[in-house]
């Protein structure tokens, strides 16, 4: 059953959070140091982030040793990459998550369709307790703000895009989930992210 | 293109299912406005990770660390000029259910390479894999195609060699056959005549890899008769 996403609640996550993400130029740097082979670098690399990354893999498969596998081929692939993250297009914590969240969803759709073809399966929707408070790290002020701005979108928006980040649903299962026309999740979807992207300051 | 526009926050969350996602990354190559959104919405997303975090287990730093200091990093992208590919003709679809046949008669088998190489991209995984299997289609005018598998990578890529173009309006899709009847869709092939795709889905039980024409984005199941068939039990 782990390995099943439940339609998450929506509920605040209570005080979890991440290192700060204001290391933005060290990490870059960390990771050119990596595309020259330094390992040291990306050790230190990894110390820094892979709090978010494990947190992120964990979240959306839920099985643990899925998500330290998840986890261990997306620092892989980082360093085999490292010579093409481009700091002038983004954060090399963004960068890495978003690696993270690829692999993590390729996993539990795969797994998804493994267990449909052995068992004939239906997909739970049953909630499930995300039990990872114990866990957690320390709180952050940018989990705070990202709280915060969350918040202020709708609840379709929220919705759509926890299930999406979060749940690892496609748009068109979002649409299902929530009951709304098929083409509108991915539009709520994409009106969310806007939102926060311009809350938050992303550019 | 409008509507494909609207993708761009599904897509930064991965909320496309495989065709969609080729779809319109196909569309990203060619659309500025939409590789910067989609940086923007991948930046905002990954800070979603922020209320997640959860102390990884100590041994997998240890496992990390292991893993990377037996792989040399990619060499970064640099410039390259290439010619202008050529104009090919169209194949007319009309002769696509005749290659069937050339594909049955046309299939070679190779020797798995040897050597295998560290770790590199999944193609190059399944491509250096001690058990790659090879099955190679010749197209006549319209190319050749060779479908490498490997079981204990659990993948199958294709490569091709002077492709004609799908129709105007058509992609070609890829299909993995889990056997003789059963159409499991792979993904699109990737556009342009020298191209390596990795085939979406478990690889390792399939008995052949097929390449239909379907309407631009794929289909659920076959609508044509596939242009040419890779039978892997013949393969070794």
């Amino acid at each position: 059953m782990d390995h099943v996403r439940p339609v998450p609640d929506g509920a605040p996550q209570g005080d979890l959070g991440a290192p700060s993400g204001g290391d933005a130029p060290r990490l870059a740097d960390l990771l050119r140091r990596a595309a020259l082979g330094d390992e040291a670098a990306f050790a230190e690399f990894y110390d820094a982030t892979s709090a978010r990354s494990y947190g992120l893999a964990l979240r959306v498969v839920r099985n643990p040793a899925h998500a330290e596998e998840v986890t261990q081929e997306a620092y892989l692939d980082a360093w085999r990459s490292s010579a093409r993250f481009d700091s002038g297009r983004g954060s090399a914590a963004g960068w890495l998550l978003t690696i993270v969240h690829r692999k993590a969803v390729d996993r539990v759709r795969s797994v998804e369709a493994a267990t449909a073809r052995d068992e004939g399966w239906n997909r739970d929707t049953t909630p499930v307790d995300h039990d990872q408070t114990a866990e957690s790290a320390h709180a952050s002020l940018d989990a705070a703000r990202v709280r915060n701005a969350v918040a202020t979108l709708t609840d379709v928006q929220r919705r759509a895009v926890e299930l999406a980040y979060f749940g690892g649903y496609t748009h068109t299962e979002v649409a299902t989930l929530l009951d709304v026309p098929l083409g509108t999740a991915k539009t709520r979807i994409r009106d969310g992210l806007i939102r926060l992207r311009d809350l938050m300051g992303v550019s | 293109m409008s509507d494909l526009h609207k993708l761009t926050g599904a897509y930064a969350v991965d909320a496309l299912n495989d065709l969609e996602r080729a779809r319109f990354e196909r569309h990203l190559a060619e659309c500025e406005d939409c590789r910067a959104e989609v940086r923007e919405l991948q930046e905002t997303a990954a800070l979603l990770a922020e209320s997640t975090a959860v102390e990884p287990p100590a041994s997998l730093r240890g496992s990390v660390l292991a893993g990377i200091s037996q792989v040399r990093p990619l060499p970064p992208v640099v410039p390259v000029t290439s010619a202008p590919s050529a104009v090919r003709h169209r194949f007319p679809l009309l002769v696509a259910a005749a290659l069937v046949l050339i594909a049955g008669f046309g299939a070679v088998v190779w020797q798995p390479w040897s050597n295998p190489a560290p770790t590199l991209t999944a193609a190059e995984q399944v491509l250096q894999a001690p058990d790659a299997q090879r099955v190679s289609v010749d197209l006549g005018d319209m190319g050749k195609a060779t479908v490498v598998r490997s079981k204990s990578q659990d993948k199958a890529v294709i490569v091709t060699d002077d492709m004609a173009p799908a129709p105007a309006g058509k992609d070609y899709e890829l299909w993995l056959l889990p056997d003789a009847d059963t159409y499991v869709s792979a993904g699109l092939m990737t556009d342009g005549a020298n191209q390596t795709t990795v085939l979406d889905g478990s690889a390792a039980d399939a008995v052949a890899v097929g390449i239909t024409v379907e309407p631009d984005g794929g289909s659920e199941q076959p609508t044509t008769d596939p242009i040419a068939v890779f039978d892997l039990t013949q393969s070794t």
